[in-house]
């Protein structure tokens, strides 16, 4: 049987039963093709309708005065979005001296590739990245392990002490960050459990990460919405608790771990003040951490070009993962503070 | 034992021996909570404690802790930086909601009626927001710089404005932070506008077009009183989100000059870690707690608010 390419169900008018040239493609296939294709008329039809109205975009005065405006916005969300992106982009290989005298020159009188080797590999930039990265993995593992595995317990195995545990957890979204600063830090400096301190290690900014209630209620409500009936079937074909969570649950939720990771990487990337007190030791400090310390000691044109490394991660992430950026974003905001 | 165990009225439900509560999944459950209590539970729970515990002892490291009531609170409140801290952070939340507060607003509004390139829009406002903070800060410190060839300076020359000195006066230091935030911070809250603004009833409008309503007029009597929930909501968080900043005048004046952008975040930091003999572990705790008992006044109008609104 072939494989019919995505292009024939949307060809095939959907009133009409199974097309009778193509052949083999069953009725699977014109059941997609019916599924598919209303679905995609009224949101060019009706939905566009904004404050101005269909019928004044239609006006020639009117389109004109619209169009303007937003050129004359999109220009200006080009110069303060993009602007300081792109300044920093050039900066990165300009030299020192027409960095300083004329900053906004767009040609510079020469292009100083060198800048970014001797950041990434003289001022350790590399390493600084590397921290980074490693801290921003493990925060994400920790996150997702806990969210997950809570929202699991939470939302579908449901015991007795759950309502009570679901409250101790949205009780701290109440307490702003602030208040845990000093006795979280004491608590790393002294963990309970533990001989040592995490002090200098990447568990002190790994593991806190992990108790976001944020996380694990956004989790548990989006498990809350799964189907029961699945879970069921899945017991009654002699899956256990594991098996139902890793073989069941988790690929049913792949939309929620794409949120909250996105989430957990990004916070991660951002985090400044939290990984400088626990990690005072250089050589495991972000990138977040170490660039104002940088700044002192090393050239502006390789600093510069620190900089515009640092940003290039979350930027290409942002224009590769767009669309889960913002939609995301909605609930992101919901949540700060 | 088992005797003992049973609840007294029992026999709705099944007895619950350690036994039954094997077999009924019990042990798998606490396994798949474990990540959570403990995690929690050190890095959560157990803080929260210790700050309440903190915030009335004196803690030093070396010596055991001492109870001293509520004298870290008379401490902090006798303090005259916390004054000047207090009235810094409530300086850069009205800044913040003069300038910050409208701006996300208008853009939004302005971006939901564009018909093409409507994500390029999008995604040019929410830039800023990618940029990690720290770089944002570092890179706008040096667009500040005082001289005439600074950044921002260049470019107010080329209308004959300036030069300013930005960061390096009193007067001007905290409007800059605040500038710098704006930029770093609107992009999300459009982000938010705009998808509240998608789920205005077209209908509406046509109503009020029906009844001669202006642009202006539908913006007026149509879409803001169907994003009052949302404003609502950002204003708060705004509000809450200012009165904790940190990194900006951390990172762009350490608080100076003249402790013109000390703020009291910066103040609970400059308590606990600045001092290299030893921090005020107990004024700190002291002093966050009182915030968070503002910004928890605050906190629970936005629940309330929350739920009336999803609820309508």
């Amino acid at each position: 049987m072939t494989i019919p390419s995505p292009v024939t169900p949307a060809l095939v008018p959907f009133e009409v039963g199974p097309p009778d040239a193509a052949g083999p493609p069953g009725p699977g296939i014109s059941t997609a093709a019916r599924r598919r294709r209303p679905a995609k008329k009224p949101t060019t039809e009706l939905g566009d309708r904004g404050i101005v109205s269909m019928a004044d975009w239609r006006r020639a005065r009117v389109r004109r005065a619209m169009r303007s405006l937003q050129a004359v916005l999109l220009g200006l969300l080009f110069v303060a979005g993009l602007g300081p992106i792109l300044w920093l982009a050039k900066s990165a290989i300009t030299p020192t001296q027409d960095t300083l005298r004329t900053p906004l020159s767009i040609f510079p009188h020469g292009i100083a590739w060198a800048n970014l080797g001797t950041a990434w590999t003289r001022v350790h930039i590399d390493q600084y990245f590397f921290n980074t990265v490693i801290i921003a993995a493990g925060s994400w593992l920790v996150q997702l392990l806990v969210a997950t595995t809570a929202g699991y317990a939470l939302s579908v195995l449901r015991p007795r002490y759950g309502k009570a545990i679901t409250g101790l957890v949205l009780g701290t979204l109440f307490v702003p960050s602030i208040v845990l600063l000093v006795p979280l830090y004491l608590t790393v400096l002294n963990p309970p459990l533990l001989n040592g301190s995490l002090l200098n290690t990447f568990w002190a900014v790994w593991l806190p990460a992990g108790a976001s209630a944020f996380n694990v209620m956004l989790v548990k409500r989006f498990f809350d919405n799964l189907p029961r009936e699945v879970f069921e079937a899945a017991r009654v074909d002699g899956a256990g608790p594991f098996r139902l969570f890793w073989s069941v649950v988790l690929p049913m939720s792949r939309p929620i771990i794409g949120v909250v990771s996105v989430f957990a990487i990004i916070a991660s990337w951002k985090d400044f003040l939290w990984p400088m007190l626990v990690l005072p030791n250089p050589a495991l400090q972000p990138l977040s951490v170490r660039l104002p310390a940088l700044q002192r000691f090393i050239e502006l044109d390789v600093f510069l070009a620190a900089l515009a490394i640092s940003t290039i991660i979350p930027v290409v992430l942002f224009l590769v993962f767009q669309r889960m950026f913002l939609r995301g974003a909605g609930f992101g905001g919901a949540v700060k503070g | 034992m088992t005797v003992l165990d049973r609840p007294t009225g029992g026999t709705r439900h099944q007895r619950r021996t350690p036994r039954s509560w094997l077999r009924g999944g019990g042990l798998s459950t606490l396994i798949f909570m474990l990540p959570l209590l403990v995690v929690f539970g050190v890095f959560s729970w157990f803080p929260i404690g210790r700050a309440v515990v903190m915030s009335v002892q004196t803690t030093n490291l070396v010596t055991a802790p001492e109870f001293v009531g509520l004298q870290n609170f008379r401490d902090v409140l006798a303090d005259p930086l916390l004054w000047t801290a207090v009235k810094n952070t409530g300086y850069f939340a009205l800044l913040a909601l003069v300038f910050g507060y409208p701006l996300p607003l208008i853009l939004a509004v302005l971006m939901s009626e564009v018909r093409r390139f409507k994500g390029l829009f999008s995604a040019l406002a929410y830039l800023p927001v990618v940029v990690p903070p720290v770089v944002a800060v570092l890179l706008w410190k040096f667009f500040y710089d005082g001289s005439p060839t600074g950044v921002f300076n260049t470019i107010l020359g080329w209308i004959h404005l300036g030069p300013y000195p930005w960061l390096q006066n009193a007067t001007t230091a905290m409007p800059s932070l605040v500038l710098e935030a704006t930029w770093a911070a609107a992009g999300g809250t459009v982000i938010i506008y705009l998808a509240a603004l998608t789920s205005v009833a077209p209908e509406l409008y046509d109503a009020a077009e029906v009844d001669g309503a202006s642009v202006l007029g539908k913006i007026w009597h149509v879409t803001m009183p169907q994003l009052r929930g949302i404003l609502l909501i950002t204003f708060i968080l705004q509000i809450i989100g200012t009165a904790q900043v940190f990194l900006e005048p951390f990172l762009f004046t350490g608080g100076g000059p003249a402790n013109s952008t000390l703020t009291v975040l910066l103040l609970i930091y400059n308590y606990a870690f600045a001092n290299s003999l030893g921090g005020d572990y107990g004024a700190a705790t002291a002093l966050s707690i009182m915030l968070a008992a503002v910004l928890a006044i605050l906190s629970g109008l936005y629940f309330r608010v929350t739920r009336s609104w999803s609820t309508s």
